[in-house]
């Protein structure tokens, strides 16, 4: 076993030469030249005289195709054009991103009338512009051509007919709702923030004498009831990450899934940024059972059996001199790290947060207690208010199912709620369902729950609606329509209203219902355009912490069964979540963060599991997509899925995530993709646990192909790339990455007569007289959530590929955050760290892809841009092949739908392509395409442009308004999506900008990638640093001469 | 040839052109603009358009007092109440002129001086303008047909001569008794059929390519329009401000042709063709304008014999053809060239004001696009009083400037040649 400090798989530890030559092989697919064997080029498939033939053709066709008449275009301007839209100009409105009780105030690009881009609202306090990568990806929701388009309803034969108008639909609703008789109503919504619809909402109960019950994929009920005995409010408090000097998560996903990551994500990054003159930064303990998103952030992890979270908040709460003796745990590893967390725990006098990610209400209970004990509350736990985000009971559900099935339930409402697909018993629902004689779903696209309804009255998309959402106290968010509802689709409000008797709108009463609460007209619409209205924050409460339930809570924890010997974790990937927005292309193919998988949920299984099922950790597993598939059988209920080994996995534990294995009436994004792993979540007690304590695992003997992105682009064993230490050894010494980049960099130096820039090379230097954008990006804050991937795509038009594609490593982003994984030498498995590297076209100055390219189709801007001009590239692919940082990326196919050949989108022994890039190419899908940039066609490469059109349109509305530019002016796609400000980017030039304090504060983080190539990059990175105590000694000497003698035979590029 | 003669030229009309700025800078140039903004529009100043022609104004009602005519402008309706001569001008038109509260008395005087100006300049008879630049440019290319022709006489004659030559040697070899076979005549002789071959191939070469280049240009392109609109009438003699209608080009990456209710502005009131000059289509077929008006009303759905009972909402919108067409990898922002680059419509879209229909007028090709760039100037702000204040930050450049290093920035200077100011 080798000894690499950061690597990305397992092929790469334990069989580096193989997998160099692995790499270097360019086709690793078979090529479809098979029948050519021991045969002449004359009996081939395609012999020389009709390559010929067609040669002569395609010319001759071309040159006909070519002189036609030149087509008629007709440019049709508006008929009566309202006064504040002006063709070509984008137009911005505040507007909330709510789905499932997620809220995210968000900003709207709307580009001739049509919204094409999602933004974060900066006036927003707590995620002050930042978004999550499923905000970023709902524009492309709204275009959807799967969504439900119009009323309908069940015919006898189980299919569903259109309801002419909305008048017939409102009459059949009518009768049957008064052909109920006394039978009760109910109306089933996911979490629901909406005051003003709560109110809508309640008349309508009243009316009909309903029962509201709201329901959420992935439920917290565990932590509300908790939370009621602790504190007598059914209620979640407000969390201050960024006044939490120690944070330890006991298997919460906060930074990417679990509550509000994108407030947490923000707030968690304040502590984290360091400034190098005072280095200090909070400090992250996660204890879980798998490798999560927000584990991989953590300065230490500690793994454990799912049955164990309990066990282990016990271990805490005693070790922290609770009432309660501390179970026995197995892990020595596990134990010393309770022991060092609770001493950790009670030096933070209050400084301190304690969170975790169960839905068991006794753990959620003794957490509670530990944070009592540290002083949280009142300190970095706030009850001066609460968070809305989840409000579901898992009782109230089960109560409404049980009477349902009893017949007890005469018409039933779903909104936002999919329990056929969600739910624990999705089977009991279904049947309970049918037993009620009026259900009616409010879904926008043909779920699993909305199948079953007998109505279905679509709503809105929330970029066609009007609405508001409180996510938390002291803080509404608005939400205004973007675009004229492209289906005959209602909002679920006035439906409602309508149907309680009252005749008016939503929109109206919405107007109505603020204009009362603000008192003006003008405040009101001052509410609409800034998105959002926030309260002075309250002083921060305490609240009364009632410890009598805590007792019995400890009883129920100690007396917690053991785990057999393969346990289960379910657990939600930062793209997907609980699955609501599963046929949304862009985040199926967007990579996990940790696994880097697309399209697929699969079972991440620990190395030594690896060794039981015996898995060989080398080059070909790492290398092919196939993977062995396993089955899990718990129970009755069993699943195939293939495995992945990950490091820093609970040895005993299988993670699969939710939210896969949709309905094929998603749309083509969602049908065939992974399995549905919900019915492995049982009832615990009142609540759903989300994990099976006894799994029994079987070996298929069969492999099943995953479509992965880490191993796709190679650094030519030129392993200078990431920078991480341990904040001990960066106080010790400060000046260790200085130092390294100086001595990378001596060679050029040396011959360079002291201009080192200018010197070390054969090429002149490009001149920037005015402007020169640079980017710099913190590795410290990155958290890998991929907000800026999703963000990329719709601003710059990128394709979706599908899987069959990313599985020959032919996806498109522009953007890709590499994952390294920082392990102890000797063990893979004892991962010290994981480093999320945003990875992006660097714009070098002195760039290895311009001196190569025959038709000179990239080149260097007066700015510092490399630019790609798509319509000179000829195809080489030389750039890329020459371009150190992997990060340009061919167009194999015309993904995009660009030419005018029809078969361009098939591949002559390879197929055609998935057909999600079929829907992406439906002219409805297209209308998200952003106008300023080229659609490419096949054939041509492309990669980062800096958003080169951000740039021009910010320079533009400079000259325009006769000023210099200014910071801040311009940003990337990227920087304004990210939830944790990792990226700043601007003028280098300006000695004032961001960008240029960025690298002036931190010299001994700051580094560049490779530099010492001499490409003179214009991204720049700052190290990471883990907060641990660990000295790491200054290895990278001896590595280095190994380096020496890997980097030179690079020659194989041709 | 004189070799200072060019310079001394374009010194000349360098002279010519200050002289006329610093003449009409003062106040005329302004007052131009703010009348093409504002007046424009409705008012023409010879004759009576949607409101009377502003010719002689101060010799009219109360207006040879700038203040009352600035209280008017400001609040035509307050000011109609006290005066019987707008109150009768209301009588004549039909309509209140639009307020515009944020001229000033100087903005007033400025338009006034203008017009006088302009007036003046009509009456007077009109002096030489800048044909020489015409001029010089025709002799250029009548050159090339010259030189083309001397060097085809000329390599006649060198073949004829060299025929003689071989003739000649021919004889005299013979005289000597040298055995020498035949000569080969010139079309059988290899030396010529090549250098022929090579000829044709390099002009078929040339000309193919050419000609492939050329393909899909449309470089006079004049469509038949669904109205006969023109733009030698409302551009070119009543006048009106090209941002009027194209509104976009000074905000928006497109000018945008303007919509049905924007036509109606004026048409609500124009209801027929009857001063201006026939008007013929590229055939040479009379169009009848009123008729070309009528087409108008039928889009917008108005009827100029109820026209109060006019619903712009129900207009439908007319198909143009549309002329200009850049392909889709180009961006190209008209407000970057109009508003920022202050390079006027007819630079790329060529007399505009003197077209019926409108005909394209540049190659809209890429090399004509980068031979502008090329040579076209920024606004560059040599100094704090003039130019774009966005230039500050090319310091370099100011340096040199100073240093005398340099005497201007053009597009060029500042990465206008490169692949992704146009292509992203």
């Amino acid at each position: 076993m080798s000894e690499k400090k950061y690597w990305q798989g397992f092929g790469e530890l334990n069989e580096p030469e193989k997998l160099q030559k692995q790499r270097q092989n360019e086709f690793q697919e078979e090529l479809p030249f098979g029948d050519l064997e021991d045969k002449g080029l004359m009996d081939a498939k395609a012999p020389r005289r009709d390559f010929l033939k067609y040669l002569g053709f395609s010319t001759a066709a071309a040159t006909i195709a070519a002189s036609c008449k030149i087509p008629v275009i007709k440019a049709i301007p508006y008929a009566n054009k309202p006064d504040n839209i002006i063709p070509g100009v984008a137009k911005y409105y505040a507007t909330t991103y709510v789905q499932d009780g997620d809220v995210v105030p968000v900003v709207a690009k709307v580009r001739d009338g049509r919204p094409i881009k999602i933004e974060g609202n900066e006036l927003c306090s707590f995620t002050k512009g930042g978004t999550s990568a499923r905000s970023q990806a709902s524009v492309l929701d709204l275009y959807d051509m799967y969504r439900n388009r119009y009323p309908s309803r069940k015919t006898a034969g189980g299919k569903f007919e259109e309801i002419p108008t909305f008048e017939q639909l409102d009459k059949m609703i009518g009768d049957a709702l008064a052909g109920l008789g006394t039978a009760p109503v109910a109306l089933l919504t996911s979490t629901l923030v909406s005051p003003s619809s709560q109110e809508i909402i309640d008349a309508f109960l009243k009316k009909f004498n309903g029962i509201h019950v709201q329901y959420d994929g992935v439920s917290y009920s565990g932590m509300l009831e908790a939370n009621q005995a602790t504190f007598g409010k059914k209620e979640i408090p407000q969390y201050n990450f960024d006044k939490a000097n120690l944070i330890v998560s006991l298997g919460a996903d906060f930074l990417a899934t679990w509550l509000s990551p994108v407030e947490f994500a923000h707030q968690y990054a304040k502590g984290r940024r360091i400034d190098e003159k005072n280095p200090v930064m909070s400090k992250h303990y996660q204890f879980e059972s798998y490798l999560s998103t927000t584990g991989s952030s953590a300065d230490e992890r500690f793994t454990h059996r799912p049955s164990e979270t309990g066990a282990v908040a016990l271990a805490l709460y005693a070790a922290l001199g609770g009432n309660a003796s501390a179970p026995a745990l197995a892990d020595e590893k596990l134990k010393n790290g309770i022991a060092k967390v609770a001493n950790d725990l009670k030096a933070a006098s209050g400084k301190a947060l304690v969170i975790c990610g169960s839905n068991d209400v006794n753990v959620q209970m003794i957490v509670n207690a530990i944070n009592n004990l540290i002083g949280a509350y009142g300190n970095t736990i706030d009850w001066s208010g609460s968070l809305n985000y989840r409000k579901g009971i898992d009782k109230d559900m089960r109560d409404l199912v049980d009477k349902m099935d009893g017949g007890q339930v005469g018409a039933v409402f779903i909104y936002g709620a999919n329990p056929a697909y969600d739910y624990y018993d999705a089977d009991r629902f279904k049947s309970a369902l049918k037993k009620v004689k009026l259900s009616v779903s409010f879904g926008e696209k043909m779920d699993e729950t909305t199948q079953l309804c007998n109505y279905v009255v679509p709503t809105h998309h929330y970029l066609e609606s009007w609405g508001d959402a409180v996510p938390k106290t002291g803080c509404t968010s608005f939400i205004q329509p973007t675009i004229y509802p492209l289906f005959k689709t209602r909002p679920y409000q006035t439906s409602l209203m309508l149907w309680s008797g009252n005749a008016s709108t939503y929109e109206d009463y919405f107007k109505d219902y603020w204009t009362k609460k603000f008192g003006t007209t003008e405040a009101y619409e001052k509410a609409l355009q800034d998105g959002i209205i926030e309260s002075a924050p309250a002083a921060s409460s305490a609240g009364s912490f009632n410890s009598s339930s805590i007792a019995n809570a400890v009883t129920a924890v100690s007396s917690v069964k053991k785990g057999g010997k393969n346990e289960l974790m379910l657990y939600q990937k930062v793209s997907l979540g609980t699955g609501s927005q599963a046929g949304n292309p862009w985040l199926q193919e967007l990579p996990d963060a940790v696994s880097k998988a697309t399209w697929d949920n699969y079972a991440m299984i620990s190395m030594s599991m690896a060794k039981d099922l015996g898995i060989k950790l080398d080059v070909n597993y790492e290398y092919f997509p196939e993977k062995p598939v396993i089955k899990l059988t718990a129970g009755k209920k069993e699943i195939e899925l293939p495995v992945l080994v990950i490091p820093g996995m609970n040895s005993n534990t299988i993670a699969v995530a939710v939210g896969y294995g949709r309905t094929d009436k998603l749309g083509k994004a969602a049908a065939g993709i992974g399995k549905n792993a919900y019915p492995f979540s049982s009832l615990d007690g009142n609540n759903i646990s989300y994990s099976v304590a006894d799994v029994s695992v079987t070996d298929l003997h069969k492999t099943y192909k995953l479509a992965r992105t880490q191993l796709h682009n190679t650094y030519e064993n030129r392993f200078e790339v990431v920078r991480e230490t341990s904040l001990a050894t960066f106080k010790k010494d400060p000046e260790v990455i200085p130092e390294y980049r100086e001595e990378l960099a001596k060679e050029f130096y040396d011959q360079a007569n002291g201009n080192y820039r200018s010197n070390a090379t054969l090429y002149p230097e490009h001149a920037q007289p005015g402007l020169k954008w640079g980017m710099s990006i913190d590795m410290n804050v990155c958290i890998g959530c991929g907000a800026c991937v999703v963000a990329c795509n719709a601003e710059n038009n990128i394709p979706v590929v599908g899987k069959h594609e990313v599985m020959r490593a032919h996806e498109m982003h522009w953007m890709r955050i590499d994952r390294y994984f920082v392990s102890t030498p000797n063990n893979p498995d004892e991962l010290k760290s994981v480093v999320f590297q945003p990875m992006l076209c660097q714009h070098c100055d002195n760039a290895p892809c311009e001196n190569v390219c025959p038709v000179s189709a990239t080149s260097h801007s007066a700015e510092g841009l490399n630019m790609m001009a798509y319509n000179r590239c000829v195809g080489t692919r030389y750039c890329a092949n020459n371009c150190p940082y992997k990060v340009r990326r061919f167009n194999w196919a015309d993904y995009n739908g660009a030419d005018s050949f029809p078969n361009n989108q098939n591949f002559t022994g390879v197929g055609e392509l998935d057909p999600v890039v079929s829907q992406m190419n439906d002219d409805l899908t297209r209308m998200v395409l952003n106008p300023d940039v080229t659609v490419r066609s096949r054939g041509v490469m492309e990669k980062c442009s800096f958003c080169v059109q951000r740039l021009q349109a910010a320079k533009l509305d400079a000259k325009a308004d006769n000023r210099p530019l200014r910071d801040g002016d311009a940003k990337t796609a990227c920087m304004m999506a990210c939830p944790t400000e990792a990226i700043t980017f601007g003028n280098v030039h300006d000695k004032e900008s961001q960008i240029s304090k960025v690298r002036e504060g931190n010299p001994q983080r700051m580094y560049y990638v490779i530099e010492q190539l001499h490409t003179l990059p214009n991204v720049n990175y700052l190290a990471k640093v883990r907060n641990t105590d660990e000295i790491i000694e200054a290895g990278h000497h001896e590595s280095k001469k190994e380096a020496g003698a890997t980097a030179v035979p690079s020659a194989h590029n041709s | 040839m004189n070799p200072h003669k060019p310079t001394t030229k374009k010194l000349t009309l360098l002279f010519f052109f200050a002289f006329v700025f610093t003449v009409v800078h003062l106040s005329a140039q302004d007052g131009k603009a703010l009348f093409q903004q504002k007046c424009a529009v409705c008012h023409n100043i010879f004759k009576p358009m949607t409101g009377p022609e502003l010719m002689n104004l101060e010799q009219r009602g109360p207006w040879a007092d700038h203040n009352k005519l600035l209280e008017w402008i400001h609040n035509p309706a307050a000011f109609m109440a006290k005066d019987p001569y707008t109150a009768g001008l209301k009588a004549q038109y039909g309509i209140v002129m639009t307020p515009f509260p944020e001229l000033t008395l100087k903005d007033v005087d400025a338009i006034v001086s203008y017009i006088d100006g302009e007036v003046a300049a009509k009456s007077a008879p009109k002096g030489p303008t800048t044909g020489t630049a015409v001029e010089e440019k025709t002799s250029g290319s009548g050159n090339a047909v010259f030189y083309g022709v001397i060097s085809l006489i000329l390599a006649v004659i060198a073949l004829i001569l060299m025929q003689v030559n071989s003739n000649l040697k021919k004889l005299s070899d013979d005289k000597e008794g040298i055995e020498r076979p035949e000569p080969v005549p010139f079309y059988k002789n290899k030396i010529y059929i090549a250098i022929v071959a090579i000829l044709l191939f390099i002009l078929a070469g040339y000309y193919i390519t050419k000609g492939g280049i050329g393909l899909g240009r449309t470089i006079g392109y004049e469509p038949v329009q669904p109205i006969f609109y023109s733009h030698k009438v409302h551009a070119g003699i009543n006048q009106i401000n090209c941002l009027y209608c194209h509104g976009g080009a000074w905000e928006s990456k497109q000018a945008s042709i303007p919509s049905v209710n924007v036509c109606m502005n004026c048409h609500k009131s124009i209801n027929t063709y009857e001063k201006g000059p026939e008007l013929f289509d590229a055939d040479g077929k009379k169009i009848d304008g009123t008729a070309e008006i009528q087409k108008l009303y039928s889009y917008a759905g108005f009827d100029p014999n109820n026209a109060s009972s006019w619903n712009p909402s129900k207009a439908k919108p007319i198909e143009w053809v549309k002329i200009h067409n850049l392909p889709d990898h180009v961006f190209f922002s008209h407000e970057q060239h109009v508003r920022a680059g202050k390079v006027q419509c007819q630079t790329c879209h060529g007399d505009i004001t003197s077209m019926n229909e409108v005909k394209q007028f540049a190659e809209l090709s890429m090399g004509w696009c980068i031979n502008c760039h090329r040579e076209t100037k920024v606004d560059f702000n040599y100094d704090s009083t003039k130019g774009n204040k966005f230039y500050s930050i090319y310091e370099k450049f100011h340096e040199d400037i100073k240093a005398g290093k340099m005497d201007s920035v053009t597009v060029k200077d500042i990465g206008g040649l490169e692949c992704q100011k146009c292509h992203y």
